[in-house]
């Protein structure tokens, strides 16, 4: 099977949607002729033409309120943002239209677009280039907001996105696009090439959206995660030495939540972690519903570990990105009640 | 050099407010037949003068003078009257049906009814307005039928949005109608994307952008305009000057510039300042931009200059902030007059004509209406019902939504 960083992986998905439905196209800032500046969309222009993969001027509600308007008229807009944190701009043209648009009117007029942005930290970005705004798209009726971790789930769920009749939100973890990172800045970093989950299937398949994968199987606690921090999570409960089941979500709207809580209600203890700050972020939502739905089966409250409630910072990154050891401790209060 | 000063902030007002006479002596209008009417595919930068005029047609005499007479057969412009005349009973009868509580909220068009309804005239079926809240006439011209209309009113079971929108928020694709948001202006980028597709699938068929003169101070508006400026899509930008955005005078949004057209010079585009109260014109300069589009020349910029002769909605008392005469006072005159005057001027139309054709516009509308009203009203009759809350959100239903709908009780 081929290898591919995830780079390379939604490039493909890409290719994939273009080759078979013609009504696909690409639009965003510099994501034309240079194909982006983190190179997702290279190699498109020039073979789909200018016309399905140009740049766009600097508006991201021009981005997004014309992609409302393609997507209206039948095509199949695939937007990127260079960053999530540009997204605000357009938010009002995501949550007020392309999210409202079936609803409103009845089904007669709909918006099938995918709007990527590259998300979180972990690359020196400071406050401006890392930020995990999931939360503020989960919020919004109307949206599903994906975020892979591999390379081939990126692919798929890219795929599904694309061929999904509603709005998406699929934000890309770029601390991932080149490798894995499980948290250890200090040690060298892996490629996509030296790791299992570089392998991607040519050619097209999917993978459906609202179906979380338990990534490692365990029976101490559940450790529920996605994006960066599913590497994170495999690499703390490594070092605990606990028999932990992480489940990374994938998808955040629709949730899995019959996976987490089989999972919660077997193991008792659950830890949620995002590297998106911890109020009122996607893990609140999260530990209400594990705890309405497995109180009678928790030995111990559920733990939230995120980043923390300030803007993201650029000297004190790794003050501040929720690494292994935080993890650890929080696995092993929960072992502990 | 220039003496040094402290800043002082600049807040434009209206020179006239409630308690003074009406004064519109600031506003220049040509004589009808006066502006030049360059072909079609004239380079933008040749015709920048008609962004600071106002193209005419119909004179006081009831004449269709100049070279935007486009000569237009009687029987379209008798169409077109009773479009204008069946809109302004339709608006109020649903004003009084909003007063009786049949309904939260309404908005009307009153003098306006000119430019939605001539503008309608020029397109084509598959081309598609992106309009605002007062743009009705586009689907009345259309033939949409009334009664549907007066269910989206009424929120009721026969509503076509099933009771999510407030009032005149309709929607109809096969009309060439657009959901309205209720939001301004972000409808304005939407027009320049659908049109920027037809642009990639080389159809034919084109958009219409419909946005108030205050709501071009949003960035949606000048986001729009870059994008259509680039890509040049066959697209139509509408400015409906009323001079009213609620209670604030169309000054605060125009800020320096000389007029809204001209808002489109700085982005290439070419700008056409029209009597909105003119059917003749209106519907003249609709179907030059038409031209444009249909050619692949690109983007215009049309404001059209009229006046909001009633409230801003019926939650709006506009005499708390200008005189109440002013809608009388207003130079551009009456939409439905003037057409009127102008067909009597052909003969092919007389005032005991027009009342009879009021009166038959009145029984149509009042059947429309008890037919809508036996279905049912906001308050009263059958209703669209709880599990229509949840439908729609998403193709599909996902099961966060099941399991809410299920504690609804549906």
């Amino acid at each position: 099977m081929p290898r591919m960083t995830m780079i390379e992986a939604i490039r493909d998905a890409h290719v994939v949607a273009m080759e078979a439905d013609p009504d696909v196209i690409v639009m965003g800032e510099d994501v034309g002729y240079f194909g982006g500046v983190f190179r997702c969309t290279a190699g498109l222009q020039k073979q789909f033409g200018v016309a399905r993969c140009f740049d766009t001027p600097i508006s991201e509600l021009g981005i997004v309120g014309t992609g409302v308007g393609m997507a209206a008229y039948g095509l199949k807009p695939v937007i990127e943002i260079q960053f999530a944190d540009y997204m605000y701009p357009g938010y009002d043209q995501l949550v007020s239209e392309a999210a409202r648009l079936r609803y409103r009117s009845a089904g007669e007029f709909t918006c099938p677009m995918v709007v990527r942005m590259p998300t979180g930290g972990g690359i020196f970005g400071a406050q401006t280039h890392s930020q995990s705004p999931e939360a503020l798209f989960t919020h919004v009726a109307g949206l599903k907001t994906v975020v892979p971790s591999t390379p081939a789930d990126a692919k798929g769920l890219l795929l599904a996105a694309i061929a999904d009749p509603d709005p998406v939100i699929f934000l890309e973890p770029k601390r991932l696009y080149n490798g894995p990172y499980d948290g250890h800045h200090d040690r060298p970093s892996v490629p996509w090439s030296k790791h299992p989950d570089g392998e991607v299937e040519a050619g097209h398949y999917t993978i459906p959206l609202g179906k979380a994968r338990i990534v490692r199987e365990g029976t101490d606690a559940t450790l529920v995660t996605y994006g960066t921090m599913v590497h994170v999570a495999l690499a703390a409960v490594e070092e605990a030495g606990i028999d932990v089941e992480v489940i990374d979500l994938r998808t955040l709207l629709p949730l899995d939540l019959e996976t987490i809580t089989a999972s919660v209600c077997k193991t008792g203890r659950c830890v949620v972690l995002h590297e998106a700050t911890l109020t009122s972020g996607y893990g609140a939502e999260l530990a209400a519903l594990i705890q309405q739905d497995c109180f009678y089966s928790l030995e111990a409250p559920i733990l939230r570990v995120a980043g923390w409630d300030t803007p993201y910072p650029h000297a004190q990154e790794w003050d501040y990105f929720p690494g292994p050891a935080r993890v650890r401790r929080a696995l092993e209060t929960v072992m502990k009640d | 050099m220039t003496e040094e000063r402290a800043p002082s902030l600049h807040v434009p007002a209206p020179s006239i407010r409630p308690g003074d006479d009406p004064d519109f002596s600031h506003v220049s209008i040509p004589r009808a037949g006066e502006v030049d009417r360059p072909d079609p595919a004239t380079p933008p930068e040749e015709m920048r003068d008609l962004a600071f005029s106002i193209i005419r047609v119909l004179n006081r005499k009831g004449e269709a003078v100049g070279p935007w007479a486009s000569g237009l057969d009687s029987e379209t412009l008798l169409q077109g009257l009773r479009d204008m005349m069946k809109l302004r009973i339709y608006d109020a009868r649903m004003m009084t049906a909003q007063r009786q509580g049949k309904t939260s909220f309404y908005m009307q068009h009153l003098g306006e009814e000119a430019i939605s309804c001539a503008f309608q005239r020029a397109l084509r079926k598959g081309d598609m307005n992106f309009p605002t809240y007062r743009q009705a006439g586009l689907l009345i011209a259309s033939g949409y039928p009334l009664v549907k209309m007066m269910n989206q009113v009424y929120s009721n079971d026969g509503d076509p949005v099933r009771g999510r929108q407030l009032p005149v928020f309709y929607s109809s694709k096969e009309h060439g109608f657009f959901s309205i948001s209720g939001n301004l202006a972000t409808q304005y980028p939407q027009a320049v994307g659908w049109a920027m597709a037809a642009a990639i699938k080389g159809d034919k068929r084109l958009a219409a952008a419909w946005i108030g003169d205050g709501s071009t101070a949003e960035s949606d508006f000048h986001g729009a305009l870059v994008f259509a400026s680039t890509y040049k899509p066959p697209v139509i930008l509408n400015i409906v000057n009323n001079q009213w955005a609620i209670s604030t005078f169309q000054g605060i949004a125009r800020g320096g510039a000389g007029t809204f057209a001209a808002r489109g010079h700085g982005f290439g585009l070419p700008a056409l300042r029209v009597d909105g109260n003119d059917y003749l014109a209106v519907h003249a300069a609709a179907t030059w931009a038409t031209e444009r589009a249909r050619a692949d020349l690109g983007p215009t910029i049309i404001e059209f200059v009229t006046y909001r002769a009633g409230g801003h909605s019926t939650s709006d008392d506009p005499s708390a902030y200008r005189p109440k005469e002013e809608g009388t006072a207003w130079p551009l005159g009456d939409p439905i007059l003037r057409l009127k005057t102008h067909l009597i001027a052909l003969g092919v139309w007389s005032e005991e004509r027009h009342t009879q054709a009021e009166a038959e516009i009145k029984a149509e509308v009042v059947a429309a209406q008890k037919e809508a009203e036996a279905i049912g009203t906001l308050h009263s009759g059958r209703r669209p019902t709880p599990r229509d809350m949840f439908e729609d959100v998403f193709a599909e239903m996902p099961p966060h939504l099941i399991r809410q709908r299920h504690e609804v009780g549906y």
